[in-house]
Order: C-alpha cells, then sequence, then structure tokens
C-alpha cells in the first residue's frame, strides 16, 4: 500500500514538475538582462537585474506608437476576459432557458442547429465574421472585440443538459407559488445554476484571455491591445542592431498567465462542484 | 365557499390518447377526496388539471362556482404538494414557506405571521433557517406541506405526498394529514396508488380505471358494496377472491375445478362471484350449503402475519387462486383440503361480460 503511494507521488511530482518547471524557467530567465538572455538562451540561475523587466513591461509605453503599456493592455485583456466570459454565460443561459421550458416550433432543430456551430471555429467564418464587423464600424471597439464571439455553443449545451435535470415539479412548485418565466429564471434557475456558471465562467474567461487571432485582426489601434498580443509586439523588433526584449517578454508572459491562474484558484472548488455534482 | 366541481373533464394527449375520458366529480367544501386507481387510470392527469398543470381538453373544472379551465395555476387559489417534495433547494425553509406569499406581494408581517403558524402547526420551528437538503424525508415532506398550509388555499391538492417515505413513516405522515385536513376544514383532492391510504384518508373515494371513474363513494361503502370485479380487485388487502362460475341445475358451479357449490339466488347465467377473504368459514366437509357459497379448497401457502394468517389455496380440480383469513396461529398443513363456507350475505355477483355488479 505504502508502495503504490509512493508511485503516486512520484507521478504527481513528474506532472508538476512538467508543468510548472517552463513556468519557473520563465521566470528566472525574466530576471537576467536582453543582452544575457540572447547571448546564452534560457537562465537557470536568477540574474542581477531582479523585478526591473516586470516595472518595465508595465509602465514602459511600447509598440509603434508609444502609447499604450502593460497595465493598458492588462486592462484590455481583463475586459476581454470578462466580457466574453459573463457575455457568454448570460446568451447561453437565456438559449437554454428558451430551448428547455418553451414550447416553440422546432426547438430542438434550434437546438441542434446551434450545436453544429461547434464544428465551426472561429477560423472558418472568420471572413464573414470580419466583414460584418468591419461594416458595423466596430473595428478597434471592445464591442468588436467581444460581441462576434459571444454565442456558444459549449455553453448552452451545458446549460441545457443541466436545466433538463431540474425536476418538473420545480418549475410547477413555483407556477402555483405565482412565479412567472422570468421570475421562475432569476428566483430559481440561476441560484441552481450557481456552480455550473462559476464552472463555465472559468472556461469561457481563460478562452477569452487567450484570443489571439481575433484581436489581431480587429484591433489594429495599440490601445486595445491585450498582453497576448503584447508578448508578440515586444519579440517583433528586429531593427537594425536592436535584439528583443527577452526579459520583458518573459516578464510579460508571467504577468498574463497570473490572472487566470488567479480564477482558477479561487474558483476551482465551484468549478469542480459545477462539473461532477448537480445541486438540486 | 371553496367547493370544486368537475363537468365531463377529458384530456386527449397528442397522439388521440384519452387520458381521462369524461369525469364528473362534485367535490363539497371542507370534503376530503381520494382519487385511488392502477397507475395510468388518469388520477394524476385530473389532478394536474384541477391544479392547472395541464389544459383540458374538454368539460369544465370550477373551484368556488368559478370556471377555471383557462385561468393560471396561480390565480386558481390551490396549492399542492408533490411526491418528490419540490421543494427549492437554494432556499432555506422560511423562505420556501415564504416564496408564494412575496410572490402574491403580502406583507413581510403578514408573511411572518402565516410561517410562523404553519411552522408551529407542523412542528417545524426549529429549523427554519435550514435548507432542505439538510432535513430528512419526513421534514422535507412537513415542510412541504407547509408551503400549502401557509397559501390558506381554497383547495389542497396532493399527488401522492407520501410515496417517497418509508413505510413506518408513511403511517405517522398519514395520519397527520387527516388531522391536519379536518383542523383546516380546507377542500382536499388527494392521489395515491395506495388502496390502504386511500380508505383511511377519505371521506370519498373516486375509484379511476383507465380513465373512467369506476366507482364513488364512502371509503367502507365501496368496500361493502365494490361496483365492479375492478374494485373489488383493488379495494381491499389480500383482494377480494374473484371466481368465475356457471349455472346448472343445482345451482351456480365453478367455471373451472369442481370446489364451488352453491345456491343462485338471482337465477344468474354465468357470473363472476367475489368473496373476501375474512368472509370465509372453515367448516367440517359435508355442511350443508344453504343459500350461500362452499368451497373445496386445497391449500397451498400458509402465510402468517401476526394478528392474523392467510391461506392461499386453489379451488379443488385445478381452479381459481383463493385467500382465506383465519385467525393467527391456526395451522393447516400444506396441500390439506379444506371446507369453506361463505354467507349468502358476504357474496358478491359481478356480471361475466361487463364485470358490473349484480344486485341480488
Amino acid at each position: 500500500m505504502n508502495k503504490l503511494r509512493i508511485g503516486d507521488h512520484i507521478v504527481l511530482l513528474l506532472g508538476v514538475f512538467f508543468m510548472v518547471f517552463p513556468v519557473v524557467l520563465a521566470f528566472i530567465t525574466s530576471t537576467h538582462d536582453a543582452v544575457t538572455v540572447y547571448r546564452e538562451g534560457l537562465q537557470f540561475g536568477f540574474g542581477d537585474q531582479g523585478l526591473k523587466a516586470y516595472e518595465t513591461v508595465l509602465t514602459k509605453a511600447g509598440g509603434f506608437t508609444k502609447e499604450v503599456n502593460g497595465l493598458v493592455m492588462l486592462k484590455n485583456s481583463l475586459i476581454l476576459g470578462f466580457g466574453f466570459a459573463i457575455g457568454k454565460i448570460v446568451i447561453s443561459m437565456a438559449a437554454a432557458y428558451a430551448i428547455v421550458y418553451f414550447r416553440f416550433p422546432m426547438a430542438s432543430l434550434c437546438f441542434w442547429v446551434i450545436f453544429c456551430t461547434l464544428l465551426l471555429p472561429l477560423e472558418v467564418r472568420i471572413l464573414p465574421s470580419y466583414e460584418i464587423v468591419q461594416r458595423l464600424g466596430m473595428v478597434n471597439t471592445y464591442a468588436g472585440l467581444i460581441v462576434p464571439l459571444i454565442a456558444s455553443a459549449t455553453g448552452t449545451f451545458f446549460f441545457r443538459q443541466f436545466f433538463m435535470s431540474v425536476p418538473d415539479e420545480l418549475l410547477e412548485a413555483a407556477r402555483i407559488d405565482g412565479a412567472g418565466p422570468w421570475k421562475f429564471f432569476i428566483d430559481i434557475l440561476v441560484p441552481l445554476s450557481k456552480t455550473m456558471i462559476a464552472a463555465i465562467f472559468i472556461i469561457m474567461f481563460v478562452y477569452g484571455w487567450n484570443q489571439y487571432l481575433w484581436p489581431t485582426l480587429i484591433t489594429t489601434d495599440e490601445g486595445f491591445f491585450t498582453l497576448v498580443r503584447g508578448i508578440k509586439q515586444i519579440l517583433q523588433v528586429w531593427v537594425g542592431a536592436q535584439i528583443p526584449d527577452y526579459d520583458q517578454a518573459m516578464a510579460m508572459a508571467i504577468l498574463a498567465m497570473i490572472p487566470p491562474v488567479l480564477i482558477v484558484v479561487i474558483f476551482q472548488s465551484w468549478f469542480i462542484k459545477g462539473l461532477v455534482e448537480s445541486d438540486k | 365557499m371553496s367547493n370544486i366541481t368537475l363537468d365531463q373533464v377529458r384530456k386527449v394527449y397528442a397522439g388521440n390518447v384519452e387520458a381521462v375520458k369524461g369525469v364528473s366529480i362534485d367535490i363539497a367544501d371542507g370534503e376530503f377526496i381520494v382519487l385511488v386507481g392502477p397507475s395510468g387510470c388518469g388520477k394524476s392527469t385530473l389532478l394536474r388539471m384541477i391544479a392547472g398543470l395541464e389544459d383540458i381538453s374538454s368539460g369544465e373544472i370550477s373551484i368556488g362556482d368559478r370556471v377555471v379551465n383557462k385561468v393560471d395555476p396561480a390565480d386558481r387559489d390551490i396549492a399542492m404538494v408533490f411526491q418528490n417534495y419540490a421543494l427549492y433547494p437554494h432556499m432555506s425553509v422560511y423562505k420556501n414557506l415564504a416564496y408564494g406569499l412575496t410572490n402574491r406581494g403580502m406583507p413581510k408581517s403578514e408573511i411572518d405571521r402565516r410561517v410562523k403558524e404553519a411552522a408551529d402547526i407542523l412542528e417545524i420551528g426549529d429549523y427554519l433557517d435550514r435548507k432542505p437538503r439538510a432535513l430528512s424525508g419526513g421534514q422535507r415532506q412537513r415542510v412541504a406541506m407547509g408551503r400549502a398550509i401557509v397559501r390558506e388555499p381554497a383547495a389542497f391538492l396532493f399527488d401522492e405526498p407520501l410515496s417517497n417515505l418509508d413505510a413506518k413513516l408513511r403511517v405517522q405522515m398519514r395520519v397527520e394529514i387527516k388531522r391536519l385536513q379536518k383542523e383546516l376544514g380546507t377542500t382536499s383532492v388527494y392521489v395515491t396508488h395506495d388502496q390502504l391510504e386511500a380508505m383511511t384518508l377519505a371521506d370519498r373515494l373516486v375509484v379511476l380505471n383507465g380513465g373512467n371513474i369506476e366507482q364513488i363513494g364512502a371509503p367502507i361503502a365501496v368496500y361493502d358494496k365494490p361496483a365492479s370485479t375492478f374494485v373489488a380487485s383493488f379495494i381491499g388487502s389480500p383482494a377480494m377472491n374473484l371466481i368465475e362460475t356457471v349455472s346448472d341445475a343445482g345451482g351456480l358451479k365453478a367455471k373451472a375445478g369442481t370446489g364451488l357449490q352453491g345456491g343462485n339466488p338471482g337465477g344468474l347465467q354465468a357470473c363472476t362471484v367475489g368473496i373476501r377473504p375474512e368472509h370465509l368459514q372453515v367448516v367440517e366437509a359435508g355442511t350443508p350449503v344453504g343459500d350461500g357459497l362452499t368451497l373445496t379448497v386445497k391449500v397451498n401457502v400458509l402465510e402468517p402475519v401476526g394478528a392474523e394468517s392467510y391461506i392461499y389455496g386453489t379451488i379443488d380440480g385445478g381452479g381459481a387462486p383463493v385467500v382465506i383469513r383465519i385467525e393467527s396461529h391456526q395451522t393447516y398443513d400444506i396441500n390439506a383440503i379444506l371446507t369453506l363456507h361463505a354467507a349468502a350475505k358476504d357474496v358478491h355477483y359481478f356480471d361475466a361480460e361487463t364485470g358490473r355488479r349484480i344486485e341480488s
């Protein structure tokens, strides 16, 4: 039994090492200056510039126009992440509510059509999506960043499955208790879906946070750049004898990781609950 | 006034499935009506139509002299207790009770008074702050009843409220429901498939079968004079013995087997006779038949249940199964042949074709 435990721990430790090592390496490397990194590659011991790179990326304006710094990008990323997650939850809950609780013609066809869009990721429809957003004049706006991606087949599917597992008697009891469709949704269904909402919030926040392709297309104004794009931008300075600020790129990568990690850590107990049990 | 009237109520589901076929019942104010029948007999559908949870295909339902066919469940002035309790899992017991009142815009002080009062009646005052999941089955059942009581509705509707409880608790809650209903004097409609619950709770029973009413009446009247073989076999436990017979010159004979002789008071042709297990007496062989029935039965199984015992046997010569109640501690050998007698007044006659009762 004990031996087995040790084996388990070794596997787990290996897993942890495998996941965490690159992050640690990035952090250590970010404490060296760019020249050292360029000359010697990734570093395995702490350098002498400490956390200076972090201060630089957060406060020093960079990019072509020199009007965007790390803090602005952090703000943009947060807006994208939250807008994405909250928007997706609202839309997919509403869609699932309609599909499960209202008898309208071809309801299940509607669901399967929504479900089929899972097969069509953003990349497939990127040209028409861009065209629409561009014509609506939403290029270089937060709305343009968020709204076109807000419909979620995954979210709708999860909420539909959850709503279908809520006993019908609850709806009937609420109807007799004088709750209309709106009240039933707000008073009963939303509180019951709490853990589900938390789980989907995490997934969607991280998904939104990590968006790269769409923001790249939609925002040309550097004031709308997100952290994920910022990393790319730092490395994109091969002009003359300039070398990229590798230390700053590493620092920004670390910074870009922190908010999603925080979200997952904070919501993880809810997240697990939402996926494995249904609180009915 | 909160009488409930059902007039030729029908329910037809998609695909022309008729779940309720023209049911009419007059339920008096304060009466406790039990709808009883096997699953699929339409009793739940009927209750849900009264509640407004199902549309009425045709006919009319009125509550307190107001036709409610098109009235929303919330506005019918009824409260319902569900089989699985249907408590709101995320709300405390207090909020569960108060929810229906809050939705109706009742002042807080009045809500508080009613909730406290209901909690007192049901003895759930100690856990008003708990969530339903922290309660036992019996406690949840009380909360579900509390939610009905606080509304002070014109009628209570119960949809098999006890079937999720264990046997002991079921008896306890059954007594309690009866006491409460008498105390509050609220018109109640109660659905169950359990004939014992039906017998003990009802002022009047409505026995349903296949979407039709088989019989309406006081429990004991239904027991004493079942209107059909269906009612006879459904009400009472163990069920009434039903034996198909044919008549010949000497009187009635069992259709299968040789062990039944009896007079034929009504001059009937083929008919089904019914005798309750407690009305069969073990007698000496050769006792005169009189105008009652005499059976000879082979003992198959002896089943002591404590206060009494039951013999499960078959009519001699390979006939119908028969159950006989005997006093406890009496024993008979397996495969013994017993002679049984039933007095004329305890024998029921049913039409062989339709199963309807023949008054003799």
